[in-house]
């Protein structure tokens, strides 16, 4: 029963090594590089990434920004609430303000273009998940997150909160199009 | 120099327990498994609502009763159960007195204290923000008082136990190196003064603010430093419980490690590496540099995913060799078949080891890649992951031991032995189960955290595909199996301390028995095959290794296929 008494040897750390912990150590520190090597690999020759330009912000300053955009861009509006749909052309800044409890405006981008997407919170932290591609990303109050996006398939997104926001969360969703 | 106080001898195990220490590790483990009930209960209410044809508490009460299961299980049964662990580690298998007992019951008051206080401001309805409590989310100020109350009794718990390791080694209570066991609880110690240290310097100016004394909390700050909290706690489980492993591989087949070496050095990646891997819950978050999460997500070079990847090889070799010693030598799994699959404390171990492995640790490789992290952040996927880890892997090794120290420590013959030996199979299978369909939902995006999935009356509603209902339905199902497999567990425990039979105390003394030396090493290489001591156990690791690179790749393949991202 030696793993609970103290070992014969004094010096442990000179105990033989078997051979099937040899070789097993040998596979499995081969497979640990290679897997911290994919993440270096994928940031050079992958195409999914997440961005990490963040600028600190205020909601004051965020949500004038953001509304330069929906008045600039609105082409109609959606329920009952009257919820902008903003189509910015290709290439520009959009912006989504997410809050208790909506994401807000609704954004009509174009397939194959890419978006330099603003994400931030006025309040407390949120979770942008894009259904069904599930895209998942942390957004958090006081940091203006910009993500470079490129839909690749058109049709309809919802944007899901799935960061627990208090007891309106699951009534958090939001909509976004892709042309 | 050595205080009045006597050891007694367990006949059955011959441990030497001393007269403190023993109630100490009794009180602690008591209370952990109170938790334990209270967790489970809640546990009923969570998966009943969470399983959308039942659809059962309201939101307010749903979230309420979300954020106590996630404390009452992954930090005070836990905690409280880990800190009976440690002071067997120390005092039980060095044989030696517990270092300043009064101490020691300070500690345990606090972390009673702290735990209740926590869970009246939880109950009292003010206080869903969760396990993790993110500001600027605020909770009343009692429901942090509670946790920093309890974060500071187990710390000082965690350093009797120092105390008790400097006290054995004064008085001579054992020779040489400690034990691997006590190595593993002293590794299990040092992350948890990290952890718990990290707790007290996020958890101490959220308090204030709740309080109104200062007015603002970073939100980024806080979750940076609060990870070292919620995910560096989970990292002591994985020392413990793997402790724990080693002992009962010790227990129950009288195994030895394959190398003294090989698996203390694994125990020191730990300390060096394991608290990195807290970064990962901060890889979809703005504000971090690539570089700083590439580097700290692959816990350095995943030096300390290599640890657990050898304690998974060494724990079952050190079995297959003991086993095959005695005899068991046919083909490669005879060792395995003839194993005491009818023990309830070896197979809840062997059940934990290998779901912690398929399912636990591999899940949680993938979704700490930077990368990949972007396709489960927040969703159901990382609850399924971590009741992978901390309910197969943690819970259900402990609950293993607790079938072990019914007759040593708590002197109490088992009730229901018959009823005990199926438990392990139907709480660890249906959290296999459980695990499982949780991911499944999880990669279809479903958000965990979530009362209800349809957004009723919700214009943007979002429709989740049928399988997505589907797989909620059986996390429901799987939920409600483990959640018996628990019950169970309670009633076969807490049935054996009121109404077991007394057994024998033992033998009294008013002086520890030196701890014996063990006998020397014998290298295994002429049981093996193929010059390896341990055929069987290489070849599982082999099917380990070839599940974790398939799944690791699907991942990629998947994740090439959304949106563009740059």
């Amino acid at each position: 029963m030696s793993a609970i008494l103290p070992p014969t040897e004094r010096l442990w750390y000179k105990h033989p090594i078997d051979r099937v912990e040899g070789t097993w150590i040998a596979i499995a520190l081969t497979w640990c590089l290679i897997m911290f090597f994919m993440m270096i690999g994928w940031h050079i020759w992958g195409k999914q990434n997440l961005s990490t330009e963040t600028y600190r912000t205020t909601p004051e300053q965020y949500t004038a920004k953001a509304q330069a955009v929906v008045d600039k861009w609105t082409v109609r509006t959606e329920t009952d609430q009257k919820i902008p749909v903003v189509a910015p052309p290709p290439g520009s800044d959009v912006f989504i303000v997410a809050r208790l409890w909506s994401f807000w405006p609704i954004l009509e981008l174009e397939k194959g273009k890419s978006y330099r997407l603003h994400l931030t919170s006025m309040d407390y932290n949120h979770g942008f998940s894009l259904q069904p591609v599930n895209i998942n990303i942390q957004v958090v109050p006081g940091f203006e997150h910009v993500v470079t996006v490129t839909p690749n398939q058109s049709g309809t997104y919802s944007i899901v909160c799935n960061e627990f926001c208090g007891i309106g969360h699951h009534q958090m969703v939001g909509r976004l199009y892709v042309k | 120099m050595s205080t009045a106080t006597t050891y007694r001898t367990c006949p059955r195990s011959g441990l030497q327990f001393e007269y403190q220490a023993e109630w100490l590790i009794k009180a602690n483990a008591f209370v952990g498994v109170v938790w334990l009930l209270i967790g489970g209960l809640l546990a009923i209410g969570v998966v009943l609502t969470r399983w959308p044809a039942v659809h059962w508490l309201q939101a307010q009460t749903f979230y309420m009763v979300l954020t106590a299961h996630g404390l009452d299980m992954l930090i005070f049964w836990i905690i409280f159960f880990e800190i009976a662990v440690l002071y067997f580690c120390a005092s039980t298998l060095l044989r030696c007195r517990i270092a300043t007992p009064r101490i020691a019951w300070l500690a345990f008051a606090l972390m009673l204290i702290g735990s209740v206080v926590n869970n009246i401001a939880v109950f009292r309805g003010a206080s869903s923000v969760m396990m993790t409590s993110y500001v600027p989310m605020m909770a009343e100020p009692n429901f942090y008082l509670g946790l920093i109350v309890f974060a500071v009794g187990a710390l000082i718990a965690c350093f009797v136990f120092f105390g008790t390791l400097v006290v054995a080694k004064n008085e001579k209570t054992y020779e040489g190196s400690v034990p691997l066991v006590t190595f593993g609880a002293i590794t299990a110690a040092i992350i948890a003064v990290f952890t718990l240290v990290s707790g007290a310097i996020i958890l101490i100016p959220t308090w204030l603010k709740s309080m109104g004394v200062i007015d603002q909390v970073d939100p980024l700050a806080y979750r940076t430093i609060w990870w070292a909290l919620g995910h560096s706690s989970q990292q002591i489980n994985v020392a413990a419980h793997i402790s724990v492993w080693y002992l009962v591989a010790a227990i129950a087949f009288g195994a030895k490690p394959m190398s003294e070496r090989v698996s203390r050095t694994a125990f020191l990646l730990y300390i060096l590496f394991l608290q990195l891997a807290s970064a990962h819950h901060l890889l979809a978050d703005p504000g971090l540099s690539t570089g700083w999460k590439v580097l700290n997500t692959s816990y350095f070079m995943y030096f300390a995913v290599l640890a657990s990847m050898i304690h998974g090889l060494t724990i079952p070799g050190a079995m297959e060799v003991a086993q095959r010693q005695k005899g068991y030598t046919k083909g490669l799994f005879e060792w395995l078949r003839k194993a005491p699959w009818g023990n309830p404390t070896f197979s809840g171990v062997f059940i934990a080891i290998i779901g912690f492995g398929f399912l636990g640790g591999i899940s949680g490789v993938m979704m700490g890649t930077e990368q990949l992290n972007m396709i489960i952040h927040n969703t159901i996927y990382v609850p399924g992951h971590f009741h992978a880890t901390v309910v197969i892997g943690t819970t259900l090794t402990f609950m293993a031991l607790t079938y072990y120290l019914i007759p040593v420590l708590f002197r109490r013959e088992m009730i229901a032995p018959k009823l005990a030996q199926w438990q392990p199979y139907l709480f660890g299978f249906s959290m296999y189960f459980f695990a499982l369909v949780m991911m499944g939902a999880g990669t279809l995006g479903v958000s965990r955290r979530h009362w209800d999935m349809a957004f009723q009356g919700h214009a943007l509603a979002y429709e989740w595909p049928g399988a997505a209902y589907l797989m909620m339905g059986l996390v429901g199902i799987g939920g409600m199996a483990a959640i018996a497999g628990g019950a169970i567990f309670i009633y076969v425990t807490v049935g054996s301390l009121l109404w077991g039979k007394r057994l024998d105390r033992g033998a009294e003394s008013p002086r520890f028995t030196p701890v014996p030396r063990a006998a020397p090493t014998v290298v295994a290489q002429t049981y093996g095959s193929a010059g390896f001591a341990a055929p069987g156990t290489f070849m599982l690791a082999m099917v380990f290794l070839v599940a974790f690179v398939l799944y690791y790749f699907i991942n990629w393949k998947y994740l090439s296929t959304v949106w563009g991202l740059s």
